[in-house]
């Protein structure tokens, strides 16, 4: 034992503790969020529960709680029908529950407005000769479905129509107002001919506007009439349905199935139902966007940043200070960093930009008011320590015989440091990037005030000239986390929605520095069997 | 050209045709003086050794010829050093040129992490050379000068990361020879290698003076002894003996030579 001691063997035990400890963290946090995350998509049996008192209610079980000395646990259900009841789980005392049965016609429907519905189906009415088929009710329900989706995607694509129609009369309205801002009188006539054409399209948008009402009122026209466990009705309208099951009749394929099209929603669709529903698309979109802007500012800003003060700034007290000072940016609360973006980049380069730039709009603020450039440059100023420190690492740990090596035969320190320390650097490099980009993705406050919101009418990116609209507020899967569970009005209902996107922003963070891992490995290949 | 001298100590020998000539230099890193008052003219096309207990300014001495020393922040230089014509102490010098003209090989042996190829046409390279001729001709070139030509040919492609320690420090010869330089300064060259890549080295040396000057830093007397021409000693910064290697190994003038090269201290 003695020996041992001595030998310090207990230095290698403390190590390995601690490492144990913190793959436990991970391994514990990543856990949890999996398996509440990824069971959420798979669709659970329906019970169909007998009460003492005769009542009878439709769900899954989504908890169970062990009471000592009952045979039968305490049971959680997920009920749906929040229209009908007001809420979508109750807690059901087993002593109470006469009789547990899953039917197999017991019905699960998605809708686009008040979250599930569990039920059966009772009858079938449908608009038009078109969407009929053969069969009982139920596989003529299934035939529909596809047809009325298909039809509301048709108006959908109108609408989009509609709205491109709508941004066309919107910017002809801006050219006049340009024009009248700068010279009304000189313009009359340049005037006169953009209200002309605006008149046109506002004529085309009424008529394009009346089509899709009438195709919405037909569509809408079809309806399915359910009932509930208690035997109460509800009539819905086919195009109100997202997705039917019967997940008590389903196999394990078509369960996988199901499985797959709700991941694959999930990764391309827009949220429902106050975010709780739906994909995840435009938050994803959000945040990997504003990740890269982040990276093309703090990236070239740290790097050059620590060249300077590593290569050719006079190591003394200036620098040492500006050293301190970059490296304790990295402890300044987010939520600061924030505020200066806020005052800074908002009110302040927004700000003048909107009066140099778009002074016919004003009072309503183009880039004066929180947005994805905004953002995305406060992040930078909050990772750019990270991009700096690591860099400035990296460049230390070169040697310098390489340096006088390449001086000695005639070559710049410019020279030098491009052809010799730079290609050597890039590893220590990428290893702040990654650290900077992990951290940017996770950041939450800063952007609250910068330009995240919960619901963004349109992308940052769409079909619209110029294309990129940086000055556009955007969704962003962190802050999505901390609306859907802490501002959402149901949430026990959002809880797995919590945790998928959670999951989502997790392996999003790990794709982007197992990628930036990838390559730098690769690149240190290259150097690893350097002597010095 | 022949320097001319004044009161002539036996220690400051004069030179026939000198390629450099160093006069009153005087060197300070911050407070410290490190050398003192150094005067010496270097031979064209012959090996010139410094030797000296270790501390004694040599390497300092070595990289006052190619100004390599100013990239010490604090270090003060007084004195005159001329290359032929050229005042290389003087601030408006090109140190480009200087250093093209005057090339070094260190003491570790520090090729770049690139190919074998790119380590031996890196100067020429950065000296805008691009066409593709120029520089395969002018590796194989330095490479055959450097004696690694027959070991390597056939991988140049291949990292320079992957020779062996004495391959390695003959890249870097061959690095330097490839921007023809009038003058090679070696600093310790063999010093991290076995007697075999020693031996290898010291008859690379002996083939270079045919065609450029040689200044060497060594450590061995032996190896003085064997490559060198002239030999100059240096204690405590200052310049003690100078001249023919053969005259200072057999006959030192000074007896703090004499002990040194007996090893009776250092
Ligand atoms: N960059 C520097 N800053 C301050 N002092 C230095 C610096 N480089 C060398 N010196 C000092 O100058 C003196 C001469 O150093 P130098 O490296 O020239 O010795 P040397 O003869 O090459 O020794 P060795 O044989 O051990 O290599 C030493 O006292 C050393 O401490
Ligand atoms: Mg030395």
């Amino acid at each position: 034992m003695k020996k041992r001691w001595r030998q310090g063997e207990h230095y290698v035990w403390f190590s390995g503790a601690a490492v144990c400890l913190t793959l436990l963290m991970v391994a514990v946090l990543l856990g949890v969020v999996m398996v509440n995350g990824l069971g959420y998509f798979w669709p659970s049996d329906l019970a169909l529960a007998t009460l003492d008192d005769g009542s009878r209610l439709l769900g899954a079980i989504t908890n169970a709680e062990r009471v000592p000395d009952r045979e039968r646990d305490n049971l959680q259900f997920k009920v749906g029908n929040r229209d009908l009841y007001g809420e979508d789980f109750r807690w059901i005392d087993g002593a109470a529950i006469a009789d547990l049965a899953y039917p197999s016609n017991a019905v699960l429907l998605e809708r686009v407005e008040f979250g599930n519905f569990h039920g059966f189906l009772k009858s079938l009415a449908l608009a038009s000769d078109d969407l009929a088929a053969p069969g009982d009710d139920w596989s003529r329900l299934m035939a529909a479905l596809p047809l009325v989706a298909q039809r509301q995607a048709t108006v959908d694509e109108m609408q989009g129509h509609l709205a491109e129609l709508n941004g066309e009369i919107e910017s002809l309205r801006r050219q006049a107002a340009r024009l009248r801002f700068d010279d009304e009188r000189a313009h009359a006539e340049a005037i006169h001919t953009l209200q002309d054409r605006m008149e046109q399209l506002a004529q085309r948008f009424e008529g394009e506007n009346a089509a899709i009402a009438r195709t919405v009122t037909e569509l809408r026209r079809s309806r399915a009439t359910f009932r509930d466990a208690e035997g109460r009705e509800k009539e819905i309208v086919l195009a109100d349905i997202v997705r039917a099951v019967r997940p008590n009749a389903m196999s394990v394929w078509a369960k996988t199935g199901f499985y797959a099209s709700k991941v694959l929603e999930l990764l391309t669709d827009e949220p429902r139902e106050s975010n709780t529903e739906g994909g995840l698309f435009p938050a994803i979109f959000g945040t990997v966007m504003m990740v890269m802007i982040m990276s093309i500012f703090a990236l070239p800003m740290g790097v050059v940043t620590a060249v300077y003060l590593r290569e050719y700034a006079r190591e003394g007290l200036l620098v040492r200070l500006v050293r301190i000072a970059v490296y304790n940016l990295a402890g300044v609360p987010s939520i600061v960093f924030g505020v200066v973006g806020l005052g800074f980049f908002v009110y302040g380069v927004g700000s003048a930009l909107d009066v140099l730039l778009f002074p016919e709009r004003l009072p309503t603020p183009t880039f004066g008011t929180g947005g994805i450039l905004w953002a995305s440059l406060t992040l930078s100023l909050l990772t750019v320590p990270v991009v700096i420190v690591a860099t400035e690492e990296g460049l230390s740990a070169i040697p310098r015989g390489l340096r006088e090596a390449s001086l000695a035969l005639g070559a710049t320190r410019f020279q030098t440091l491009l052809r010799v320390v730079m290609p050597m650097a890039v590893p220590g490099i990428i290893t702040g990037f990654i650290l900077a980009v992990a951290r940017a993705a996770g950041e939450v406050a800063p952007l609250m005030i910068t330009g995240v919101v919960k619901l963004a009418p349109a992308l940052p990116i769409d079909g619209n000239f110029p294309y990129v609209h940086l000055e556009r507020k955007f969704m962003h899967l962190g802050f999505h986390i901390y609306d859907v569970g802490f501002q959402s009005p149901n949430v026990e209902a959002a809880k797995p929605m919590v945790y998928i996107t959670t999951l989502l922003l997790v392996v999003i963070v790990m794709v982007l520095s197992l990628t930036a891992v990838v390559l730098r490995n690769q690149m240190r290949k290259r150097f690893q069997s350097a002597t010095f | 050209m022949r320097i001319q001298q004044s009161a002539q100590p036996p220690y400051r020998l004069a030179v026939d045709d000198p390629i450099i000539a160093i006069r009153n230099l005087d060197l300070y890193y911050g407070e410290a003086q490190a050398l003192k008052d150094i005067t010496v003219a270097i031979p064209r096309r012959q090996v010139t050794a410094f030797i000296g207990p270790s501390g004694c300014g040599k390497s300092t001495l070595l990289r006052c010829l190619n100004r390599l020393n100013d990239l010490v922040d604090s270090v003060r230089i007084t004195g005159s050093i001329k290359l032929e014509a050229m005042e290389i102490n003087s601030g408006d010098v090109d140190v480009i040129e200087l250093r093209r003209r005057v090339g070094m090989v260190f003491q570790a042996y520090n090729p770049f992490p690139k190919s074998i190829y790119e380590n031996v046409v890196y100067g020429l390279r950065i000296a805008g050379v691009r066409k593709r001729s120029i520089l395969d001709e002018e590796a194989r070139r330095s490479l055959q000068s450097a004696a690694l030509w027959e070991e390597v040919k056939d991988r140049l492609g291949e990292s320079a990361m992957a020779l062996s320690g004495g391959q390695m420090q003959r890249l870097c010869i061959a690095r330097a020879i490839a921007v023809n330089p009038e003058v090679i300064l070696m600093d310790e060259p063999c010093s991290a290698l076995d007697p075999i890549a020693t031996a290898h080295i010291e008859d690379l040396i002996d083939a270079l003076k045919k065609t450029y000057t040689v200044v060497i830093v060594t450590h061995n007397m032996q190896q003085a002894a064997r490559v060198s021409d002239y030999t100059a000693f240096l204690y405590l910064g200052e310049m003690i003996e100078f001249n023919k290697t053969d005259l200072i190994f057999t006959q030192p003038e000074r007896r703090q030579t004499q002990d040194y090269i007996t090893g009776r201290f250092g």
